[in-house]
């Protein structure tokens, strides 16, 4: 058992009163205590960081600013700026600018939109930034399946310059030469490393880009006068819930496979599954559980022989980057998210890019437009009759494009499987801190402990770029939860989390540390794991009971499946909650 | 916090039944244990009224499971006696009479009942399949129970994961922290099959638990609501079958997702019985194998289908609680019209062990075994592995 594990633990009032980590050197909680350091302790100020010469669990305690809406900030009449009053000549000149708007697009009431001062609106995203323990603030390895990398801000300098901001997407082609010709070579760069012969980038997000595979897949067995007979599209349960969700969106019946318990999709279920039914499969590879699938090839084939098309969900291509190709697995179509293995980033939601790549077969039925070349100028192609049509407005997140072109273009081929080899080794890496620690195991190929500290631990799978854990025996032994355990970590400053819904794996956790994190930043993340499944055992109700340093304590989530409830707008808060929202 | 207010109601385990097992066994009797496992968890839960049977029928347990401290005892007008509760802000009452080391399911019924006259927001109980029906007999679906985990075999989907999870969604429930009730099957093993070499469960009827994400044995995972799917899945079917019904002989299985299917029919099924349904109309309830078989007969071959859910605790299919549907019906029937329901929640409980059949019949369950096609929801399947 490694030291983390045996973490010295203080009475539990302490941690109640401030809830900062506990394994402080004696010196550093006199400090607390008195408020004044003696003199000659004035020279060390890192003393409190160690304790015989290994890292303290840092300490930490998140803003928590209680920060209304900003709509329940607003006061009639406050204004950020006040647009000068047009000078009577201009007025002369141009007379009413309104009475080129048709009468019916006009607005009878002004937009109900919050009234706020510019300080006001500063003073309330910097506390909500506060508030957050976004992927520029903690060692992100804890949001799985997410592919939390840094982003270089450089990137983000270039999208925002006016050669970039400005663009508007209805300008003439001959303006924007420039972005459409980023555009075609990020085509050709997605080409080279998927082994696909032609690329959107039109989707702006990753489920946008499978429901565009699954409309492709549909247009091409319509194509062939099949699309009534196949109307079945096969998924397995630890591919992304996007497939499922985004094929039956498109009018799909779906099949789920589960997996075998070394984890591997089983490919005897596919071959019951498969049919003259069969419109495709939807895949990822690896899968959540960060296990690879070594068959992929054969459930391609299985696929194709009752003749269904196959999706590879590369969304999450960061282990695989530079090392296969949806191609030579035999795919018929793919996507990557730009915003994760691409770097672009996630920017809380948006915006975002889901790139498809198909096969020549099926080029035709991309969405439209697409970026051409002429041998002279670059042109946006709309005659396209047997295209699926628009998956959303013009042609992508062009400044979303623009930073996954600059991130490529700064590491080259070379560069780009490092960053697979580098992502898979961390996460090799942190599989194995992790296993160290008593109560956790790696889902499926399991990898659990051995019997008794002498007996050889025993040699799990390896895998990939992300391991989907699970605490069930740290759960049964202490009442412990996998989401208070994430709750407790926040108090230490990173987040964590659990898993997708629904839960196949018991008491799940998710991780995934991508190439961007160095070894002593693993080594603190899952020191944090060790301690906190330590205080489990010593002090459940310490974190039970958690955050304590953190921004807010826990929430109902109940409203979040509750369509009655659920409210993503301030509007709809409004409306669901009626006499209970605040002013009514 | 405020105060909760809660009763529990606490129930050993059939005492005689569990220790005399376990002891032919060579095991250290788990009852008390287990339950009192259980009970350590609600150490936590503020003004926690407890009220139990004497000695080894749950008062042993519920001090047990607290703190140490010498109890005091008083009297109350239901009880025997009240003790200082080892629980915080709890206290222990005491009622009934039994004869130590000689309890029997007369007691079981009679502590279930009492409890029930007395109000208590939930029975939780130790025990096994035999516990479960003893509860069920005396409380059926007036009032919310749990099973601790305690006997040797468990067919019955009522018990928690394990002690420390029933004492966890005990704790929860009386928090208002669950979302949900839902009818959990009772089992048990046919003594008299079992005597002569066959382990057959019957279904004896439903238990209303609390539900919740990853702490009762047969359901690990939260969902939008397993109502939902269970009616996705019966509309379905529901309207496969057309607006006048399709000819086909639909022989369906007891469960409650199944249930639903006859639910969107509007045809109001036998809860625990075989019902047969052709073009939207019951024409058969609470069938046995043989008005089965004489109904196949009288329909011909190739134009019935089987509906069927996992029952219980392990994942059955077949065999435990729907023996009616006979090796001979299915083989008739034939493995191609088995439609196969499940909601996703009971899938997922299984991990990845396979689907379960058990009907008696070597060949039927080898014809069985393979790869079936789960309805999961409304245009969603799952393969899934069938084993024996």
């Amino acid at each position: 058992m490694n030291q983390e594990n045996q973490a010295q633990t203080t009475p539990a009032s302490s941690h109640h009163q401030v809830g900062v980590p506990d394994r402080l050197p004696r010196s550093e909680r006199n400090h607390s205590s008195a408020g004044v350091p003696s003199p000659g302790e004035m020279n060390d100020v890192t003393s409190h960081r160690y304790t015989d010469g290994r890292p303290n669990l840092r300490r930490f305690h998140q803003a928590r600013w209680d920060e209304p809406v900003i709509f329940e900030l607003s006061r009639e009449g406050q204004r950020a700026l006040l647009v000068p009053e047009v000078e009577e000549s201009i007025r002369n000149e141009v007379g009413d600018v309104l009475a080129t708007l048709p009468e019916r697009m006009r607005r009878q009431q002004p937009p109900a939109l919050p009234e706020l001062s510019q300080p006001q609106v500063l003073r309330h995203y910097v506390r909500l930034s506060q508030e957050n323990l976004g992927t520029d603030l903690n060692i992100d390895v804890g949001q799985g399946t997410c592919t939390m990398k840094y982003s270089p801000k450089i990137n983000d300098q270039l999208a925002r310059s006016p050669k970039m901001a400005d663009l508007h997407p209805l300008q003439d082609e001959e303006t924007v030469q420039g972005i459409l010709e980023i555009m075609a070579r990020f085509e050709q760069i997605l080409k080279e490393i998927s082994g696909m012969d032609r690329f959107s980038l039109q989707p702006g997000a990753g489920s946008a880009a499978i429901y565009t595979n699954a409309s492709i897949i549909r247009a091409y067995h319509q194509s062939r006068g099949e699309a009534r007979q196949r109307d079945e599209m096969i998924t397995t349960i630890f591919s992304h819930p996007s497939n499922a969700a985004c094929a039956k969106t498109a009018g799909f019946k779906i099949i789920t496979l589960y997996p075998e318990e070394n984890g591997y999709p089983d490919l005897e279920a596919l071959k019951a599954a498969v049919s003259e039914r069969t419109a495709g499969l939807m895949i990822t590879n690896p899968e959540d559980t960060g296990i690879y699938n070594p068959q992929i090839a054969d459930f391609v084939r299985v696929v194709h022989e009752v003749g269904g098309l196959c999706a590879y969900d590369q969304a999450n291509a960061n282990g695989v980057l530079g090392i296969t190709r949806a191609k030579d697995a035999g795919f018929d179509l793919c996507h990557f998210n730009l915003h994760k293995t691409f770097s672009t980033p996630h920017g809380c939601g948006g915006p975002a890019s889901g790139a498809v790549g198909v096969t020549q077969e099926l080029a035709r039925f991309l969405p439209v437009p697409v970026v051409e070349f002429d041998g002279e100028r670059y042109y946006l192609d709309y005659d396209r009759p047997d295209s699926i049509g628009k998956i959303r407005p013009f042609y992508g997140n062009a400044s979303v494009i623009l930073k996954a072109y600059a991130w490529v273009m700064s590491l080259g081929a070379a560069g780009l499987r490092e960053v697979a080899e580098i992502a898979v080794l961390n996460n090799n890496y942190l599989l194995h801190k992790m296993l160290q620690i008593p109560g956790v195991a790696a889902s499926y190929a399991t990898g659990t402990r051995g019997p008794s500290p002498s007996t050889p631990q025993a040699h799990p799978t390896r895998r990939i770029e992300q391991v989907r854990y699970s605490w069930q025996e740290l759960t049964e032994e202490t009442g412990v939860h996998s989401e208070e355990i994430g709750l407790r970590a926040a108090d230490f400053g990173v987040h964590y989390w659990t898993s997708h819904h629904p839960w196949i794996v018991p008491e799940p956790c998710t991780l995934e540390p991508t190439e961007s994190y160095a070894k002593d930043e693993l080594d603190e993340y899952a020191a944090i794991l060790a301690h906190v499944a330590n205080e489990a055992r010593t002090d459940p109700d310490l974190v039970k009971a958690a955050p304590h340093s953190s921004t807010v304590h826990t929430i109902d989530h109940s409203p979040l499946d509750d369509p009655s409830r659920w409210a993503m707008t301030w509007r709809a808060y409004r409306r669901k909650m009626g006499n209970l929202a605040h002013g009514e | 916090m405020a105060g909760l207010g809660g009763r529990v109601g606490l129930k050993g385990s059939d005492g005689a039944a569990i220790q005399q097992r376990a002891r032919e066994m060579g095991a250290v009797p788990q009852a008390l244990n287990r339950a009192a496992q259980a009970m350590e968890r609600l150490k936590t839960v503020q003004h926690l009224e407890i009220i139990t049977y004497p000695g080894e029928m749950g008062e042993d347990a519920a001090l047990a499971g607290g703190r140490a401290g010498g109890p005091r005892t008083s009297r109350t007008d239901d009880s025997r006696y009240v003790r200082s509760c080892p629980h915080r802000t709890s206290s222990v009452r005491v009622i009934g009479s039994i004869i130590p080391g000689a309890t029997t399911a007369q007691d079981t019924r009679a502590a279930a009942r009492e409890m029930q006259r007395l109000a208590v927001d939930l029975l939780l109980f130790a025990g096994g399949d035999g516990t479960a029906r003893d509860i069920y007999e005396a409380v059926g679906l007036d009032l919310p129970v749990l099973g601790i985990p305690a006997g040797v075999k468990i067919h019955s989907a009522v018990y928690a994961t394990n002690p420390l999870s029933a004492g966890e969604l005990v704790a929860l429930y009386l928090d208002g922290q669950v979302e949900s009730l839902r009818e959990a099957e009772v089992m048990d093993i046919d003594e008299e099959a079992f005597r002569q070499g066959t382990l057959s469960a019957t279904l004896y009827g439903y238990l209303k638990i609390p539900y919740r994400t990853s702490l009762v044995q047969s359901q690990k995972v939260p969902s939008a609501g397993e109502g939902a799917a269970r009616s996705a899945i019966a509309e379905d079917l529901v309207d496969k079958m057309g607006t006048t019904g399709d000819g086909i002989l639909y022989i369906i299985g007891p469960g409650t997702t199944t249930r639903a299917i006859t639910e969107e029919l509007g045809l109001e099924k036998t809860l625990l019985g075989v019902d047969v349904v052709l073009n939207r109309e019951l024409v058969a309830r609470d069938a046995n194998e043989a008005v089965l078989l004489a109904l196949l007969q009288e329909h011909g071959k190739g134009k019935a289908k089987i509906i069927v859910t996992p029952i219980g605790g392990q994942g059955y299919l077949f065999g435990r609680g729907n023996q009616q549907i006979s090796p001979r019906v299915i083989q008739q029937v034939g493995r191609e019209n088995i439609i196969a329901v499940s909601t996703p929640d009971k899938l997922h409980a299984l991990g990845s062990r396979p689907l379960l059949v058990d009907t008696g019949d070597r060949t039927v369950d080898e014809m069985l075994s393979g790869y079936l096609m789960i309805a999961t929801g409304y245009n969603e399947r799952a393969v899934r592995k069938v084993s024996f």
